[in-house]
């Protein structure tokens, strides 16, 4: 009996499997530099004696190349580790910006409701009629104009970061807005404020705790969002630059190689790519469905 | 009604007014507009001349005048690219997109809806399993991955497709179009696919959901309960009301439907607007940018009316309010 309670509890197997995934791919992006066998960014460890050698698993592939190498000889394994690694950071750091956002416009519209509320809402009504493709889009042109190559070069990772940041902070805007309005109403917070908390502190230390796990879902699933916007971008060629090449860069220089016979370029990058996200949506999807039944999927 | 309408249009008028005043801060502000348009080595006379010709002295307030009155006659400034009037660059590309977008969305339509019935219907057959299981990797694998994929499978390893252009045009007096040559069909058949997944996704899983929701209702229980045909139960009186939300959302999903066909564009370098504004990103092309900015700004403001109309037709309830 008490293995079955047990196994009940456990998430099913689909979710394991992808947890077990992502905690891998984790470890890989950590120690890339230490796991991969050679560094791409290093002219001197690759050759072009080694250029356009097919995977290992192939005829005329070579056990060193485990996937491959490239155009211009890199492993590929090697260069989709370093890809996989911007390809997270940049993610992260897009769900992360967005949250931060979202939360506190969220708190502030929830609180103080009234004026307040109706221009944030407004705002983010805006916002997200306009698709995050075409926004970072239009924010890419824009900040190639104005800014020099090589500013452009360094300031590309926080320009992807902002350009799909700007549009996913409103999703958690309204669930925090919503939660919030049903909190305020609660003991708790009107005891808080009898007492004479500052507002700051009643929304951060008392409210925020409350809400904090429908954040951590929504985080979840636009994680996969953000990954995949991130590669689209590159991929289009309005985000990371080939020098510092994100999974989506990859591809996109893989395109180029598609009728030369050397899919591997393009279609390794590609299947870590729909791994990933793959991952990492069977995770969101199970931990919507588990901690948050009122935001089921329709 | 007369009164839903009237806050429709003011809004609509809203949202208009804040994309054109985005617009005109990218055409006036981002970049220079009179070094794109000069020649290079040009003398501080020359560009003052291009500079007054533009109305560049003029006072701000002045300058939007200006260019509210320019967009509303058409006039979207001078591609720094092309060199071409950028109204003329985008209507000569819109027919490929239309031709693109209406296939991609007939197709999902006509399979995404089955579909979901079916899922909904029969939870338990085979087809319904594998649709339920293939639309989570559906919904994982990017737009332009499958574009891709399908690219190195039909096009570089079977040759059975083109891979890029949109083939042989026929001119039929308005636009040139590809939907009467063999090799025209041919080549939407690739990029109409690849468009179409995600859009197929969405409606299927949506469709299954409202027609499970439907299923369970009081009136359909007691439609059975009167020995009603089966077909005309599902057909008739379920469907009608699960395709309320599936008008909403697909035209909600306009905005992701250009993003899309952005990307599919690019992959299979499809001679339409999406493929004009990825490339004047990369050039960039600032009148280019902004004059897309104010065209899809436009078209989500008439599709939403669009939405609101046919809602009334399909809900009787609606007309009387």
């Amino acid at each position: 009996m008490a293995t079955q309670s047990l196994m009940r509890r456990l998430p099913p197997v689909s979710v394991m499997i992808a947890s077990l995934v992502l905690l891998i791919m984790l470890i890989l992006v950590i120690f890339a530099p230490l796991i991969a066998p050679m560094d791409p960014r290093d002219v001197a460890s690759y050759s072009l004696m080694d250029m356009e050698i097919p995977p290992a698993f192939m005829e005329g592939g070579d056990p060193r190349f485990l996937l491959g190498t490239d155009n211009q000889g890199r492993d590929l394994v090697s260069v989709i580790l370093f890809g996989l690694r911007i390809s997270v950071v940049i993610g992260l750091g897009a769900v992360i910006f967005a949250a931060v956002l979202g939360v506190v416009f969220g708190l502030v519209a929830g609180f103080f409701g009234g004026m307040v509320d109706s221009i944030v809402m407004r705002v983010a009504d805006i916002f997200v009629s306009f698709p995050t493709i075409l926004v970072a889009l239009l924010i890419s042109g824009i900040a190639r104009a104005q800014l020099s190559a090589e500013t452009m070069l360094a300031w590309a990772p926080l320009v992807l970061i902002f350009s799909i940041a700007i549009n996913e902070w409103v999703q958690y805007a309204r669930t925090v807005r919503a939660s919030t309005m049903v909190e305020i109403a609660r003991d708790y917070v009107r005891a808080a404020k009898v007492i004479g908390l500052p507002a700051p502190r009643i929304m951060g230390r008392h409210i925020l705790p409350n809400i904090m796990s429908s954040v951590m879902v929504i985080a979840t699933i636009n994680l996969a969002g953000a990954i995949l916007t991130e590669a689209t971008l590159s991929f289009l060629g309005a985000g990371m630059p080939p020098t510092y090449p994100s999974l989506g860069t990859l591809i996109r220089i893989g395109n180029q190689f598609l009728f030369s016979g050397l899919w591997w370029i393009a279609v390794m990058p590609a299947t870590v790519l729909v791994i990933l996200v793959l991952a990492v949506n069977v995770i969101g999807d199970y931990l919507r469905d588990h901690f948050n039944p009122k935001l089921m999927a329709r | 009604m007369i009164r839903l309408f009237s806050v429709r249009l003011l809004q609509a008028i809203l949202v208009m007014v804040a994309v054109t005043a985005i617009a005109f801060v990218m055409f006036r502000f981002v970049g220079d507009p009179v070094a794109s348009m000069v020649r290079e080595g040009a003398t501080q006379a020359e560009k003052d001349a291009v500079r007054v010709a533009l109305g560049l002295d003029k006072p701000v307030a002045m300058q939007f005048a200006n260019f509210v009155g320019q967009v509303l006659t058409g006039d979207l400034g001078t591609s720094y690219r092309y060199q071409q009037p950028v109204t003329t660059l985008l209507l000569s590309r819109l027919p490929a997109t239309l031709e693109l977008v209406i296939v991609a969305t007939v197709l999902a339509l006509s399979l995404g809806i089955p579909l979901g019935v079916l899922c909904a219907l029969k939870p338990n057959a085979f087809l319904s399993r594998l649709t339920q299981s293939a639309t989570l990797v559906g919904i994982s694998m990017p737009t332009f991955v499958t574009g891709l994929l399908l690219i190195l499978i039909f096009a570089v390893n079977l040759r059975w497709l083109p891979s890029s252009g949109r083939g042989d045009l026929v001119d039929i007096g308005l636009w040139e179009t590809g939907f009467l040559s063999l090799s025209g069909l041919k080549s939407l058949i690739l990029p109409s696919i690849t468009l179409a997944l995600f859009q197929l996704t969405l409606i299927m899983r949506l469709v299954r959901s409202e027609m499970i929701d439907v299923l369970s209702s009081d009136y359909i229980r007691f439609a059975f309960a009167r020995g009603l045909p089966r077909p005309y139960i599902y057909g008739r009186l379920a469907l009608r009301n699960a395709l309320m939300p599936v008008v909403t959302v697909t035209g909600l999903q306009i905005g992701q439907l250009i993003a899309f066909a952005i990307v599919t564009e690019t992959v299979f370098q499809w001679p339409g607007m999406g493929l004009l504004f990825t490339n004047a990103v990369g050039y960039p092309d600032v009148p280019v940018l902004a004059a897309y900015l104010l065209f899809v700004g436009f078209l989500f403001v008439m599709i939403n009316m669009i939405v609101d109309i046919l809602y009334t037709f399909i809900d009787p309830r609606l007309r009387t309010r």
